[in-house]
């Protein structure tokens, strides 16, 4: 290939866009080619340099403090259970984004408190899911080996609800397992830790609704402490746990 | 607050105003908060924002009226040019003035100027810049490569502007 040829796909190669072939080729062409590396170098220096000068503009300390009001403070035109779902769901992310979640909460509402930012923070994830699948026997095997315990996931049939994937996750430290489940277009979390690695005691479904805006129910059983998380009613809420509780 | 300095910076920069850039980005976090409930799961968070403030932009007095002066993308972009003993770039080395970069990606038509700073200072991909902008990963690749282009040239022209100027300029001192 003639240098012309490369010269064209030049900032492709350096946007790091090329096909992986094609990029271990342009890297041995680049190496060997001292008209190729001098112009590659100036790209660089030109992207850097953009870059520098791109990232200019910071937003004043007032306009903050105004967004954030605003991302606390509901909107009128949205359902009443929408409303403090959205509000508190943005919230939850800017707390867990920015670290800056500061309280004295007990033990108990910080657990709840986190399994609603796990909650949250996966669904605005741009991959929420490690294991991608509707069947029951590909997720669980998926965990073997991952989480040093085994659960039993509920046969959905005749259900409303569809199974989506799982993925690991993390509570206090302790490694466990996250599923996430769709109803009507409502996506619930279900989370599984081993009960004694938890720090915080939990009554079963000890959860008041002023703690976290989502429904939530948290049951004990063989050993392992699950949740179940979402914006869908109580009811499905419950449904999805009673499926589990019956599976388990 | 996610992505909010990112998505401020990116309001200024399409704004060129501040006030405009504050609106744009308090628009923007109101319109995604009331649309939270549609927000996808699997589809990339940060798109969903940059193109929700991007649409909201482009349907502004400010956006309409820049979008009216882009030029259509052309089917295909002329071959670049070898690389030359003195580039805009090896000028920009030795002198490091940040300025005109600035006031070069701020001459950029708006369409170029976001597909290179989502690139450049978001580092987007390629397909993240194509979901963003709502137009195929081709014309990104096309944008993106005008944008250079064009920055380039403004570069050069205003860089050899300079140094003829600093020749002058010697010239008259060494006549003194």
């Amino acid at each position: 290939m003639v240098c012309e040829t490369w010269k064209a796909k030049l900032d492709t190669y350096l946007d790091g866009e090329l096909p992986e072939a094609e990029t271990r080729s342009f890297d041995g062409h680049v190496r060997s080619c001292q008209s190729c590396s001098a112009d590659a170098l100036t790209r660089v220096q030109m992207k850097r340099a953009i870059q520098v000068a791109g990232k200019r503009f910071t937003p004043s300390a007032e306009f903050r403090r105004r967004v954030q009001d605003i991302a606390h403070k509901p909107q009128r035109s949205l359902g009443l259970g929408w409303m403090f779902a959205i509000a508190a769901g943005v919230i939850l992310v800017v707390a867990t984004l920015t670290s800056t979640y500061v309280g004295t909460r007990s033990d108990r509402g910080q657990v709840f408190s986190e399994i609603a930012d796990l909650h949250v923070t996966t669904l605005a994830s741009s991959s929420p899911i490690d294991v991608i699948s509707t069947d029951r026997h590909t997720v669980k095997p998926w965990f073997q080996g991952k989480i040093p315990f085994a659960f039993n996931l509920p046969e959905l049939q005749n259900s409303d609800f569809s199974l989506l994937g799982g993925r690991m996750t993390y509570l206090e430290q302790t490694p466990g397992a996250h599923l996430i489940y769709d109803v009507r277009k409502h996506h619930i979390s279900v989370f599984v830790f081993q009960e004694q690695s938890l720090r915080a005691k939990l009554d079963d479904n000890s959860l008041s609704p002023k703690e976290t805006p989502f429904n939530m129910e948290t049951w004990s059983q063989g050993g392992l402490r699950y949740f179940v998380i979402g914006d869908a009613s109580a009811a499905d809420i419950d449904s999805l746990a009673k499926l589990f509780k019956a599976a388990s | 607050m996610p992505l909010f300095d990112q998505l401020y910076n990116f309001a200024r920069w399409l704004t060129r105003n501040t006030e405009e850039a504050e609106d744009l980005v308090q628009e923007t976090y109101v319109k995604a908060l009331k649309g939270f409930a549609s927000f996808q799961l699997g589809t990339n968070f940060r798109a969903w924002m940059y193109r929700i403030l991007r649409n909201t932009f482009l349907t502004s007095r400010t956006g309409l009226r820049a979008t009216m002066t882009v030029p259509l993308d052309p089917e295909q972009d002329e071959p670049e040019l070898a690389v030359e003993n003195e580039t805009p770039e090896t000028i920009l080395m030795k002198r490091s003035d940040s300025q005109l970069v600035v006031s070069a990606i701020d001459g950029l038509p708006v369409h170029y100027r976001e597909a290179l700073l989502l690139c450049e200072v978001e580092e987007m991909s390629y397909q993240e810049i194509a979901e963003t902008l709502s137009i195929p990963v081709g014309t990104v690749m096309s944008r993106l490569s005008r944008a250079r282009r064009a920055l380039r040239d403004h570069l050069g022209q205003k860089l050899q502007g300079d140094e003829a100027g600093m020749e002058i300029a010697r010239g008259t001192n060494y006549g003194l």
